[in-house]
């Protein structure tokens, strides 16, 4: 301790009021923390409506009283209506995808750990790093008031779906909830998108500008290229969406035509009689699904990418071995990301759009599996030959490989053409993105909180509990999920508020029954989460610097990190991100920080890549 | 802990593997023309599907049981990985996966790269909220001119029909689709308000009607009998109950059908629902 | 020592677990020593590099343009539609294209002043960008009056929706490239600025950039309505 001292002047003092600590923080660290704290607010929203819209298909017609207090206009004597259905799906669907499935993966845990494990201080653009958080925020309490003033005596969401398909989007007279809450539906979104493209400038800037010495490209961890593509896309399908949200609102308030065809006749009016339904021409209603699956598809990826990210960083650590085929996996991220870019067209075979052009989005989607067929490869060929340590983190990171499997590869039946005539918009395609996109996402999560949470909070989580936690859960998302493929098969449609009216489905009651109990007990397993987390802020066991004998930048400062992340200095890069088991070290992981030693050459993946891998190599 | 992660991975896999496997939930039977094609397709490709999860699924059991740390303190193989191995699974995959996409297409193309046959029976669907109107051309087979202006649900007139039209004369409007069986059908899909989708899962098909559009689609029923028919595309409160029949009838109970004037066809339609019933659910 | 954030305890000093041989790291007195890059090393002056601003810069370009990419594609859909009924060009847009353009031209003029150290020429010349922005702007305004009194509106027909929506979309975008111009002229306020020429090319880059970008937009969105159907 020295250098106390003399290291003290290049500090960053941490701000004093609590307000700039914890509030309006321009500290990535405490941004991090922020975006996780409202997803998994979110995601308990989420989950809630998620519970509600189980216990609706598998007991139709019953009272739930508290129902009827909260939502008087959708659950009048707590009894659910088809509209409140509906506008749970909308909503359930819409703060999943863009409030927790947007937030956690890239906003909170790439906040908070992008710019460490690179070696910067902070983002490159702090207060635009606040700005973006609190825009979200915004976002995320005009989402919630949807569902509260959506019309004059009723308590309904928006009913069109995440999606949000047009015309029953852009006519406030389509439907119940079509009002006031569809607007606040689209302003939400729009004012994501913004915090999103905020936070997408602040990534790619920091990644290419603020790495430290010797951090050349190929020496980043793999969750910094998944962060890095991540905003990449967000960057590129976020604008899609906002101006599609700009032109919606245009149709539903300015009487514009930009979705809305001519000849419309709506509940009892035909459009430009009267005042009650302006006249609308010349609009295209399969317009809308363009633009919005053109920012959709991408938002798939936008949601795992981070995943994929931290379950590769995850299974190295603690199967004590290097990554298998690192270039690879930069390259996978790379063609997934791109390819995703130009498969939006799978949603739409059957909207009307070209059949030559659905062909070719089919071969399109389905060479997209091959990016994440090598990705799985690589993932199995880390643990082959490995020393597998099973800590929670490790369980959850095994379970994304096996979750991204078993949703991914669907997606091969989905992505052809004529396989998607009886399969389109029924349960197997709900069955395919919540294990892919929903489940195996929020499992990356769950293992980077475990694996995390010592270095955010310089405290364990429950081992134990957590154990409790995935067994349960891993289970339970396979029942959940499974069964619903052969639902669809059945023909069994999405988005019907109750299945008792058709003499066809009668057949899958009792997998709709065993469903909704699996559903039901994976949700209050997650209490259990929520508690461990809470619990161990306060009472976990301490954690020291490195914990799991990992090997990146994060690992080498302290738990927490101080409020500039190094203590004022910045650490040199020497090596590639997953040094585990080189023969002869005497550990069997090597820091990124560890300068070469001379009679021990190691052969470093990002060799003669890119002319700043060379820089580390001179000393 | 490796090997209980294992066997459970491993009985997850069997488990889902089975659910496909004991065929209880499967497609109802096809009585289209192209069904068996499209089924064949999807069999290759679920079997493909099964055995590529199966391998992935046994492989990562394997490796977590293998290689869990024994805590003899031994160290993990150093690798870096395999550039031969990588471009080998790279290319498999990639000539398995595109080559079901080329695979996949061949139904997709008889079904719509080509105009429907001469001689195909056409029946105009105009979807609503919550409800299908099928407008029968009748013993002319022509439809009357039909205008949104003249559009009046309160009077009955769904689709816009001009009476004063002489083709409109012999029209029927119906929400329940009756078609011929052996004989093409084409089906002029237009919707008044939002987007809706015509479902029946027997015809192993499925087409958006979209407002502002008119889309041409064809088929071919080969087996006579009852069927339900849904929407398949969300379009408002009500569109779990937007719930109709299909009604496959031999060629000779079909004409006699589109030959009566619409007061009759109404009768006789009731008739023939309740002459045909749905097929067992399993 | 410094307070860490999110606990109060103090932190301990490197190298609980960080084996091998203990040679000077990156948490110890180490990249001092390795100096190559001299002053890079300093932690405060890592925050931010002049190249930040031009990343950004162009990452920010690249949002703008998706989103009028994704606007235009909407128009050309649109147009080929068979209830599409043309509207002619208002005259005002020829004058606001030749003010942009030319505005453009003083930008660049203005960039050379200060490459060649004429911090006042360089700023007359933001001075006449900034007269020729607000030009653009105000003719825009007008273009819209010109339609209103032929009776074309924004929800007249589709055409005539994509006369408003491109130049409000594109007039809300130039005025953050008119708040750079401001911001450039605010920072030559105090003379002593002038003497850090380097401070001024970084900025007046970003904002150059910008403002060409937006002049390189306003012509694709004129040209398509121009030409396109």
């Amino acid at each position: 301790m020295a250098g106390e001292t003399h290291e003290a002047i290049h500090r960053h003092e941490p701000p004093k009021s609590f307000i700039r600590k914890y509030i309006f923080s321009l500290d990535h660290k405490v941004i991090g923390i922020q975006y996780i704290i409202l997803a998994l607010a979110a995601v308990l929203v989420g989950m809630t409506m998620s519970l509600l819209m189980r216990l609706n298909l598998s007991w139709p017609g019953t009272n739930w009283p508290i129902l009827g207090t909260l939502f008087p206009g959708g659950a009048p004597d707590g009894m659910m209506t088809p509209e409140f259905y509906l506008s749970l799906v909308t909503m359930h669907g819409t703060i999943m995808v863009f409030f927790v499935l947007t937030t956690a993966p890239q906003g909170g845990f790439g906040n908070y750990f992008l710019p460490i494990q690179i070696g910067a201080e902070d983002m490159a653009f702090p207060v635009l790093n606040m700005l973006s958080f609190w825009v979200t925020f915004v976002g995320f309490i005009v989402i919630l008031a949807a569902i509260f003033f959506s019309g004059a005596e009723s308590t309904v969401g928006p009913i069109s779906g995440w999606t949000g398909y047009a015309p029953l989007s852009a006519l406030k007279n389509a439907g119940p909830g079509q009002g006031l809450g569809m607007d606040l539906w689209i302003i939400s979104i729009a004012i994501f998108c913004v915090g999103s493209l905020l936070g997408a400038l602040n990534f790619i800037t920091t990644l290419l500008n603020m790495r430290t010495r010797g951090m050349s490209l190929m020496r980043m961890p793999l969750t910094c290229w998944a962060w890095f593509t991540t905003a990449v896309l967000a960057l590129l399908s976020f604008p899609v969406l906002l101006g599609a949200g700009i032109l919606l609102l245009l149709d539903r308030n300015a009487g514009t035509s930009f979705f809305i065809p001519g000849g419309l006749y709506v509940t009892g009016l035909l459009s430009g009689v009267d005042d009650r339904f302006p006249l609308h021409t010349g609009g295209s209603a399969i317009l809308w699904q363009h633009l919005f699956w053109f920012f959709g598809h991408p938002e798939v990826y936008i949601a795992i990418l981070p995943g994929m990210g931290a379950t590769s960083h995850i299974l190295a650590t603690f199967a004590r071995k290097p990554v298998f085929g690192y270039r690879a996996m930069v390259f996978a991220i790379f063609a997934i990301g791109l390819l995703g870019f130009f498969v939006w067209g799978h949603h739409m075979f059957i909207s009307g759009m070209s059949p030559y052009s659905a062909m070719t989005f089919s071969i399109l989607t389905l060479s997209i599996g091959v990016p994440s067929a090598v990705k799985t490869f690589n993932w199995l060929g880390t643990l082959w030959g490995g020393r597998i340590r099973f800590t929670t983190a490790m369980l959850f990171a095994i379970g994304f490989v096996s979750l991204f499997v078993a949703g991914g590869i669907t997606g091969l039946v989905l992505g052809q053409t004529s396989l998607d005539l009886p399969m389109h918009d029924t349960y197997f395609v709900p069955a395919h993105f919540h294990l892919v996109m929903g489940v195996a996402s929020i499992f990356g999560m769950f293992a980077a909180t475990y694996f995390w949470f010592p270095k955010m909070f310089g405290r364990f989580m429950s081992e134990s509990l957590g154990k409790v936690h995935f067994w349960i859960t891993f289970i339970g998302v396979y029942l959940i999920f499974v069964p619903m493929h052969t639902m669809g098969m059945v023909g069994m449609p999405r988005r019907f508020a109750q299945f008792t009216e058709y003499e066809f489905l009668s057949s899958l009651h009792p997998l709709v029954m065993l469903v909704s109990v699996a559903a039901i007990v994976t949700i209050l397993v997650q209490i259990l989460f929520y508690f461990n987390l809470v619990w161990s802020i306060f009472k976990g066991k301490k954690a020291p610097e490195n914990p799991w004998d990992a090997t990146t930048l994060e690992w080498t400062t302290a738990s927490p990190p101080p409020h500039d992340n190094f203590a004022g200095h910045l650490p040199v890069v020497y090596r590639g991100p997953y040094e585990f088991a080189v023969p002869g070290a005497p550990n069997d992981f090597v820091m990124q920080t560890e300068p070469e030693v001379v009679e021990q050459p190691i052969a470093v993946d990002g060799e003669g890549t890119s002319g700043n891998g060379d820089e580390g190599r001179k000393h | 802990m490796g090997r209980v992660l294992a066997v459970i991975i491993w009985v997850l896999t069997l488990g889902s593997v089975s659910l496909f496997f004991v065929r209880k939930w499967w497609f109802p039977e096809g009585i289209t023309s192209h069904a068996p094609a499209l089924d064949r397709q999807f069999l290759i490709t679920i079997i493909i599907v099964g055995i590529a999860f199966t391998a992935a699924q046994v492989g990562l059991g394997y490796m977590v049981w293998k290689y869990r740390d024994t805590g003899d303190r031994a160290r993990a193989t150093y690798s870096h990985g395999s550039s031969r191995l990588e471009v080998i699974w790279t290319i498999v995959t990639a000539v398995v996966f595109i080559g079901l996409a080329v695979m996949g297409q061949s139904v997709w193309a008889s079904l719509h790269f080509n105009q429907a046959p001469a001689g195909a029976f056409q029946v105009s669907v105009v979807a609503q909220q919550f409800q299908w109107n099928f407008h029968y051309g009748g013993r002319d087979g022509v439809f009357g001119r039909t205008d949104p202006r003249l559009i009046d649900d309160s009077s009955l007139n769904f689709v816009g029909l001009d009476y004063n039209d002489p083709n409109a004369s012999d029209d029927a409007i119906h929400s329940v689709l009756a078609v011929p069986v052996n004989r093409p059908v084409e089906l002029i899909l237009r919707s008044k308000d939002v987007i809706h989708n015509i479902w029946v899962p027997q015809l192993r098909f499925k087409q958006d009607l979209v407002p502002g559009m008119m889309i041409r689609v064809h088929f071919t029923p080969v087996r006579v009998g009852k069927y339900e028919l849904a929407c398949a595309e969300l379009c408002g409160q009500l569109h779990y109950a937007m719930r109709s029949y299909l009604l496959v009838l031999p060629e000779e109970e079909h004409r006699a059908l589109t030959e009566l004037p619409q007061d009759d066809f109404q009768v006789q339609m009731t008739q023939l629902l309740a002459k045909y019933p749905l097929p067992p659910t399993p | 020592m410094a307070t860490r954030v999110g606990s109060t305890r103090p932190a301990k000093k490197k190298g609980i677990s960080a084996g091998g041989p203990k040679v000077p790291g990156p948490n110890g007195k180490g990249p001092r020593g390795n100096g190559s890059r001299g002053e890079e090393d300093d932690g405060a002056s890592r925050r931010l590099s002049p190249n930040a601003y031009r990343i950004a810069m162009w990452v920010v370009l690249a949002a703008v343009v998706m989103m009028f990419a994704a606007l235009s594609s909407v128009y050309i859909i649109l147009s080929a539609n068979n209830h599409w009924q043309r509207v002619s060009l208002p005259r005002m847009f020829f004058f606001s294209t030749g003010a942009i353009l030319a505005s453009s031209w003083t930008l660049h003029k203005a960039r050379r002043s200060l490459k060649q150290g004429r911090p006042k020429r360089y700023r007359q010349w933001l001075v006449a960008t900034l007269v020729l922005g607000l030009a653009f702007v105000a003719s825009q305004l007008m273009a819209w009056r010109e339609l209103v009194a032929q009776g074309l509106y924004l929800a007249t027909n589709p055409h005539s929706s994509f006369f408003y929506l491109f130049t409000s979309i594109h007039g809300v975008h130039l005025l953050g490239g008119i708040f750079g111009l401001l911001y450039l002229l605010f920072r030559l306020r105090k003379p002593e600025r002038w003497l850090d020429p380097e401070g001024l090319e970084v900025s007046s880059g970003a904002v150059a950039l910008y403002w060409h970008a937006m002049d390189v937009l306003w012509l694709w969105l004129f040209l398509l309505l121009l030409v396109w159907r």
